[in-house]
């Protein structure tokens, strides 16, 4: 077997007495698109951080493409090709849509500092074409319109597609979603979906989405990994996570994945 | 090439004025003017630190003393015999030379001070960072007080008064010009997403420690020139005149003016150097009303006057128009 | 010996001291995340409010310890009372605007108590009169301890145990506990935020104060700028110990008092106002959140 684009191996992430996330194991390939699910503070964005680098795991390490990343900088991560989502957006409040986009777009830019001060032409020709993929990111989640409007005036939807645009101008190779349906109606949710297999054909992502919304994981995931507690207790296709015991044990007296 | 024009246009404006307003201008009021010359700088400074980064640096009294005193010993030492050996070449010409060279060294050392301070930034967040900044101005000012050679508590006179008009408003030009761009740039942006979500920016692959040193080291270093003008123009150095009151004074110009707002800081600076001026004839109630004009404008526009905008200069230069910076 | 030991006596009085400002900061900050720049002149005005209480009283020309405990006591419910209206005219509109903005605004209040001051007390200092006539008590080994070192002692010590006493036994406490935890959740549950922070600045202007009557009498000389530095300094005492945190602002004190004293003693006075810099830097560097302070993973 090819080794996995991402591999999980054996994270825990301990805060004081409590285990977000416990021994988890998990294994993503190059391609995939794959769901992360579980209850209410199951440990699902314990799991993203720690990929991410926004947490060290205290045990356990994180590979991609066969090289160690847990323990890296957070930023040293996103340039090495993974990006993500925020569940409880985090936009730039003050900045306008273009430049959250081109923020991100920022680590693929030659130019110096000492050249942005003077202003050269090389600068101004490299700033150009940061803005312009920028802009096609905004194009591309429908949002081209809004692209010198403050982010935060964007309506609810409109920030989370924002937030996708911003990732993935960061040019990833797997991209991390954190819960891009919440708070969407069924038809902003319809159109996501769409969005996000579009997404990946056109960019040939491999995307790890956590979501709330069965339908949605049910829907588009060829995979799908469920934690409770921080344990993982299943994984299997969307059919098999239907009919696991353990999974609607889980998810009793919540929704049912249905 | 046209991009050449601005800057030097703004020389020949220098020059010109430079030569004119000591002729014209009532000494007081030239004084006044100089003085709001060297704010704009500090305010402007600080903004990249505070407004820029959203950091909370409340020792920028700090490394404009180190560029104040570094730069004063400079010439001192070697500037004023250096322009006084240049034969052949103009005095104002000899001694711009060696007022240049005090400055770039004075902004150097505080730059390098400003490293110093902002290593801890990259483990310390908010009030802590403030508290490690204030911390520093103090030890500072301490340092100063108690080193002989550089007059301690009496005081560093006999500096040459180098500093003239071309030079206080030719640096107010190179750093607002330096921060507008900075704003425009992609590292710019990169300053405004940390100050704005740094879990975020540092996610989306932004080198978060890299920028919050550079913000510490570009504010420091001009604090400093900032100081060395302050030197070069009064011809006399007084610790008294770098406690945490004046960090105070400068961190009220940035936040009156708007966090990150350039123009903002540029005009706060000018209104709180001039307001302590116009109340002179109201002595005693002089800074009781400063203090209240500050917490009343804090309460009624705590955004600053500006928020994060900028003027729109634009038409009035005749430039592509200026966008909304952020 | 005999000096070292003497020092620490010092240090441990000038340091209590410092824990009674510092623990009006660290109880604001740990319910409004403010760094109350006027503090320091709350303390100054405790100082004068003694000594217009000690007029009133004549507790100059004819000391009495009750008279003294009067100029105590009137001083620190004036100062509470000016707490008050601080909180209210001046804090309270800001408390939701960004973080600076709020600081501007502290940095503005102590600028209006200070200057407010030199237009009412005047510039030059006055004189705090003798309201307990000084003896000094032999501690054995040479070291002595004066009478009015003794109160600065037992009524700093008093009142931290009484603070403590009230955040964790009574009912305002808990509410206090409650609201530095979370101002939502604590409204939510029934207590009035508003009050309650009032109640906090009134409580930490009032141990200002007591510091400022307490300093006042070993060192009489008051001046509307005499809470700057120590000001300054009790909020690094109150850093050091982990802001927010209550025995850690009391230890923050006396680490910070004794320090000094051992500074002054064994290095140079004039290096004394530098070390609790020194000491705050090194300190938050090996422990970011202070000495007591728990470092906390944001929630992202
Ligand atoms: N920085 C932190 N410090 C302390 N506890 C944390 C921290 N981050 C997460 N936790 C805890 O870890 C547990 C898992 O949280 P996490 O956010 O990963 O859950 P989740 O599966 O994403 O839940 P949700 O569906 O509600 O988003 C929770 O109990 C949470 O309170
Ligand atoms: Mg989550």
């Amino acid at each position: 077997m090819t080794t996995p684009l991402l591999h999980l191996d054996k994270i825990t992430m301990q805060f004081g007495g409590l285990k977000a996330v416990s021994e988890v194991d998990y294994a993503i390939h190059k391609g995939e698109l794959v769901g992360l699910i579980g209850p209410n503070g199951a440990g699902k964005t314990t799991v993203f951080n720690c990929i991410t680098g926004v947490y060290t795991p205290t045990q356990g390490k994180v590979m991609f493409e066969g090289r160690q990343i847990s323990g890296m900088k957070a930023n040293r991560i996103a340039c090495g090709g993974i990006t993500r989502t925020f569940q409880n957006i985090r936009l730039f409040s003050r900045l306008t849509c273009l430049d959250n986009v081109a923020v991100a777009a920022h680590p693929h830019h030659k130019a110096g500092l000492a050249s942005a001060i003077l202003q050269t032409p090389a600068f101004e020709a490299d700033e150009k074409a940061l803005k312009a993929q920028a802009f096609e990111m905004l194009d591309v989640l429908g949002l081209a319109d809004y692209a010198d409007q403050p982010a935060t005036s964007l309506a609810y939807g409109q920030q989370r597609r924002l937030e996708i645009a911003r990732a993935l101008a960061g040019k990833p190779r797997l991209l991390l979603l954190d819960e891009p349906a919440a708070g969407l109606n069924p038809q902003e949710s319809e159109e996501l979906m769409t969005l996000i297999t579009g997404i990946r054909k056109r960019f040939e992502l491999t995307i790890l989405l956590i979501e709330h919304d069965m339908k949605v994981v049910m829907g588009i995931c060829e995979r799908i990994a469920v934690l409770d507690y921080g344990v993982k207790i299943a994984e299997g296709t969307p059919v098999e996570i239907r009919s696991n015991p353990k999974v609607i044990e889980a998810y009793l007296g919540e929704e049912m994945p249905a | 090439m046209k991009r050449f024009l601005p800057p030097i246009l703004t020389i020949f404006a220098l020059v010109a004025l430079n030569v004119l307003l000591p002729r014209v201008m009532n000494p007081y009021y030239f004084q006044v003017l100089m003085l709001i010359g060297i704010n704009v700088v500090l305010a402007v400074s600080l903004n990249l630190v505070n407004g820029f980064t959203g950091q909370f640096s409340i020792g920028h009294a700090g490394f404009m003393a180190v560029g104040a005193y570094a730069s004063a010993m400079f010439t001192l030492k070697i500037g004023a015999p250096f322009a006084a050996s240049l034969t052949g070449v103009p005095l104002p010409v000899a001694q711009g030379i060696a007022l240049l060279m005090a400055l770039v060294a004075g902004g150097l050392l505080a730059a390098g001070a400003g490293w110093l301070v902002g290593l801890p930034s990259l483990r310390l967040r908010g009030d802590y960072l403030a508290i490690v900044t204030l911390g520093f101005g103090e030890i500072i000012r301490v340092v100063i007080l108690n080193v002989n050679a550089i007059g301690g508590a009496r005081g560093l006179p006999g500096i040459p008064p180098y500093a003239t008009f071309f030079w206080v408003f030719g640096v107010v030009a190179i750093v607002i010009g330096l921060a507008r761009n900075l704003a425009h740039s992609t590292h710019g942006r990169a300053l405004f997403a940390i100050r704005d979500d740094e879990i975020a920016a540092e996610a989306l692959g932004v080198d978060t420690t890299k920028y919050k040193v550079l913000a510490f080291v570009l504010g420091a270093f001009f604090a400093g020139v900032a100081g060395g003008l302050f030197a070069h123009f009064l011809s006399y150095l007084n610790p008294s005149s770098f406690t945490f009151i004046k960090s105070i004074e400068v961190i009220a110009m940035v936040v009156l003016g708007g966090m990150g707002s350039i123009s903002g800081s540029v005009m706060a600076a000018i209104v709180l150097t001039l307001l302590p001026e116009v109340l002179r004839s109201v002595k005693d109630f002089r800074m009781v009303i400063y203090a209240l004009m500050l917490i009343v404008l804090m309460i009624t526009r705590p955004q600053g006057l500006m928020g994060t905008r900028e003027l729109d200069l634009g038409a009035l230069f005749g430039r592509k128009k200026a966008k909304v910076v952020s | 010996m005999t000096e070292f030991l003497q020092q620490l006596v010092n240090g441990v009085t000038w340091g209590s001291v410092y824990a009674l400002i510092a623990l009006g900061y660290t109880m604001v900050y740990g319910i409004l995340r403010l760094i109350n720049f006027a503090h320091g002149d709350v303390y100054m005005l405790g100082a004068f409010m003694g000594l217009y209480a000690s007029r009133w009283f004549h507790a100059g020309e004819d000391p009495s310890p009750i008279k003294a405990l009067l100029v105590l006591l009137t001083s620190m419910i004036l100062c509470a009372l000016i707490g008050m209206v601080i909180e209210r005219l001046a804090y309270k509109p800001v408390r939701k605007s960004p973080r600076l903005s709020a600081l501007i605004t502290a940095i503005g209040v102590s600028l209006l108590l200070e200057n407010g001051g030199v237009l009412i007390f005047g510039a030059s200092p006055r004189f705090f009169p003798q309201i307990v006539a000084q003896k000094n008590i032999e501690l054995g080994m040479g070291v002595v301890l004066s009478n009015q070192q003794l109160i600065v002692l037992v009524v700093s010590f008093g009142l931290m145990l009484a603070l403590r006493w009230l955040v964790l036994f009574t009912k305002v406490g808990k509410a206090m506990q409650a609201v530095s935890h979370n101002h939502m959740a604590a409204s939510l549950m029934g207590i009035s935020v508003d009050r309650i922070i009032t109640f906090t600045f009134m409580i930490g202007s009032a141990l200002a104060a007591a510091a400022g009557v307490l300093v006042a009498l070993q060192s009489p000389k008051i001046e509307p700028y005499m809470g700057i530095l120590p000001g300054l300094k009790a909020f690094v005492a109150a850093v050091l110990g982990g802001i927010g945190n209550i025995p850690g602002a009391v230890v923050g004190g006396l680490v910070m008092g004794i320090a000094e004293v051992l500074v002054t003693g064994y290095i140079s006075p004039s290096y004394r106002d530098a070390i609790a810099f020194v000491m705050l830097i090194v300190i938050l560097l090996v422990k970011p959140a202070g000495l007591f302070g728990k470092a906390v993973t944001e929630k992202v």
